[in-house]
């Protein structure tokens, strides 16, 4: 099963650069949601049957392919926003920044001491690709929602790595963690509306009024 | 017991959620804080046991923090009754749920064993205290709440791939891994030193950005700032002492794999001396009264930091601090509120001569800043003294030696801004404002600058025995 989980990982990373080169807010939203959706899909792939198991699944497919999503197109909706504009750093340059990461992220995996059984598989570089992916989109976009979006990536590549560990993981710590990001993104969900109604914008290199002189 | 403790606030948050009056709801926050307080005095006398799993067990550090956020969180419930009663122009419902959901979370995090569980707890005090931080609508507060989700969140996500780390490294040392800090402390010294060195670093990383240590405090200054006076209380003395209970949790496991400790002392005073230094510069020709209060917390996270890194006799000052700032920063926090409400302003160019106009605030923001600038004989005096008489001890000379030199920058710059604010005379053409000092506003801060006092002149012995049984946690065992 371990090669199957790899091609899955592959396509994490691969949906990594979609995120990164493209301007349109709703194929972001899209991405990510396809993702959380794999992300989902691979504890089943990786660990023998549990309940506990089976739990986790169903509740991150809920939370990150569907409930998530459609908070974040709620939002947009509400903001009326289409397209991340101008960028920090370009989409040709983030894409280029991606695929060094990446691959400094094989790299780098090559040289942890990882236990033997985790050593053939691409769970770990696939992790860090995916965190730097989602501090890349958080750093170079100017949107609100595209900073919610980077910040989703990262956890998500987070949530890779914690897919080595499931067992360690209770499921109530597990269920508060996946609450607490549903709720964080319900609550920024709000703070983006509330923005846009304030500045009739979300560009976030507008909210500058709080500096030292 | 201790899950009644945990759900007495849930509770008073879903009445809050149903009372439909403006001018009734904010009672309910006294009436969950006042039995929420005597559970905690209680309970910091009998705790119970731990529980079957252990993951539940309120030990002496978590009883220090809990009582310093419960009284400072009683302190504030009865204040916000007068509060806002001048604030009804607005539904205080989202305000009233925050804060007693966020006092839920703060007490599960006290009372938390498992780190898997108390990082939960301490997101979800990042959290809840959003929507309060927007409060007042305006395009400056919703600046300040997205800066803080933003850097909060990603910071507390880095932490969690700090716990995981932690997780792997047993599961590298073919232990059963778990997040369990019983367990995690017995085996410390047979779990792989590079995982366990980068989970340090990543929570150290995460936590520290919450607590707002520098350079990760950029979201502070605005986020107290932007708040109301009650909720930058709140902030300052209760998810502060939240995030720094959580890096105390992690110094116990270093204290336990015995190599690490060293790195991570060392880590907490440079982090805690640059803190200090960021806040001596920034405090200096600070217009904004409420920001500055706010590098007042950046300079306080890095004394409570520096106590920590120092270890041995300052470890007693670092928890008796972490209580004496968390009431200081109430006080200072709350007339600091009652100030901008009458002024309708919080610029030291309209704001001057509040000791005058304001006599019983701008008396207790004085008192404030003697006490928090380490003057005898309030309690933070003790405290600061024994982390740098500790310094001197140890040999530490230059570490001892900043410390004070940027105490003393910090104290003039303070003062700088504090004294023309207090005495000064108020400007003639200020608008009359419908403020008024009264009992339920001037009077709780009071009470707290009271106990201040007492705590500095003559601490009461149960408390000090309590400090000195956490400080023992934390202290290295050959």
């Amino acid at each position: 099963m371990g090669s199957f989980a790899d091609q899955l990982l592959v396509l994490v990373m691969l949906i990594n650069f979609v995120m990164l080169g493209s301007s349109r807010m709703a194929l972001c939203i899209r991405a990510v949601a396809v993702q959380g959706v794999v992300l989902g899909l691979l504890p089943g792939l990786v660990h023998p049957f549990s309940w506990h198991l089976a739990g986790i699944t169903c509740g991150i497919i809920l939370a990150k392919g569907i409930v998530i999503p459609y908070l974040i197109n709620d939002a947009v909706r509400k903001a009326q926003i289409r397209r991340e504009i101008e960028p920090f750093i370009g989409y040709v340059p983030t894409l280029i920044l991606g695929a060094i990461f990446t691959t400094l992220a094989f790299v780098f995996a090559e040289k942890l001491p990882l236990a033997p059984e985790h050593r053939e598989l691409l769970f770990v570089p696939a992790s860090i690709a995916t965190l730097m992916s989602g501090f890349l989109i958080l750093t170079t976009r100017k949107k609100a929602i595209s900073q919610v979006i980077g910040y989703l990536v990262l956890e998500n590549g987070i949530f890779i790595f914690g897919l080595l560990l499931t067992e360690a993981m209770p499921v109530m710590v597990e269920a508060g963690a996946l609450l607490d990001l549903l709720v964080g993104i319900f609550v920024m969900g709000i703070v983006i509306n509330h923005i846009s109604r304030e500045f009739s914008s979300i560009d976030t290199s507008r909210l500058r009024a709080l500096k030292e002189e | 017991m201790l899950y009644l403790f945990v759900l007495l606030p849930l509770l008073g948050a879903i009445v809050a959620w149903i009372v439909p009056d403006n001018r009734y709801r904010p009672l309910v926050l006294p009436a969950v804080a006042i039995p929420h307080l005597l559970m905690a005095f209680y309970l910091a006398g009998n705790a119970p046991p731990p529980s079957p799993g252990g993951w539940i067990w309120l030990d002496p550090l978590g009883k220090i923090v809990l009582l310093c956020i419960s009284m400072l969180f009683t302190v504030c419930a009865v204040y916000s009754v007068g509060y806002l009663a001048y604030r009804q122009e607005r539904s205080n419902r989202v305000l009233c749920i925050g804060l007693l959901t966020c006092l839920s979370a703060m007490t599960l995090a006290t009372m938390c064993q498992h780190l898997g569980l108390l990082w939960v707890a301490v997101e979800t005090t990042t959290v809840t205290m959003a929507p309060l931080i927007y409060f007042n609508r305006n395009a400056r507060s919703i600046e300040a709440t997205w800066k803080y989700l933003l850097i909060c969140s990603v910071g507390i996500a880095l932490a969690l791939l700090g716990l995981l780390f932690l997780a792997y490294s047993t599961h590298v040392a073919h232990l059963e891994a778990t997040l369990l800090l019983s367990s995690l402390k017995a085996s410390a010294k047979d779990l792989n030193q590079g995982w366990l060195h980068a989970a340090f670093i990543f929570l150290l990383v995460g936590y520290g950005s919450k607590m707002g240590l520098a350079p990760l405090h950029t979201w502070k200054p605005d986020a107290y700032g932007e708040s109301p006076g009650l909720v930058g209380a709140l902030l300052a003395g209760g998810l502060v002492n939240c995030a720094f209970l959580a890096i105390l949790r992690v110094y116990q496991l270093c204290l336990s794999s015995g190599k690490e400790i060293v790195f991570f002392q060392n880590a907490l005073i440079s982090l805690g001396l640059i803190s200090m230094a960021f806040a001596a510069v920034f405090m200096a020709k600070q217009a904004d009264f409420k920001r500055m209060l706010a590098y007042s917390s950046v300079e306080h996270v890095g004394i409570l930091a520096i106590g920590l890194g120092l270890g041995k006799g300052a470890l007693f000052g670092a928890l008796f601090h972490l209580m004496n700032n968390g009431l200081t920063k109430g006080v200072l926090f709350l007339s600091s509120g009652n100030i901008h409400r009458s002024y309708g302003s919080k610029t030291t160019d309209l704001v001057r001569g509040a000791l005058t106009r304001l006599p019983w605030s701008g008396g207790l923001f004085l008192a404030g800043f003697i006490a928090i600038t380490g003057s005898p004989p309030f309690s933070p005096f003790i405290s600061e003294y024994t982390i740098v008489s500790s310094a001197f001890v140890e040999g530490r000379y230059l570490i001892g030696g900043l410390f004070l030199l940027f105490l003393t920058i910090v104290f003039i710059g303070m003062a700088l801004t504090v004294l023309p604010l207090v005495m000064g005379t108020p400007p003639v053409d200020l608008e009359e404002s419908e403020y008024r000092d009264r009992l339920l506003t001037v009077g709780p801060p009071f009470v707290m600058m009271l106990i201040i006092l007492f705590l500095g002149v003559w601490p009461p012995d149960a408390l000090l025995q309590l400090l000195r049984e956490g400080a023992a946690l934390l202290e290295a065992r050959p």
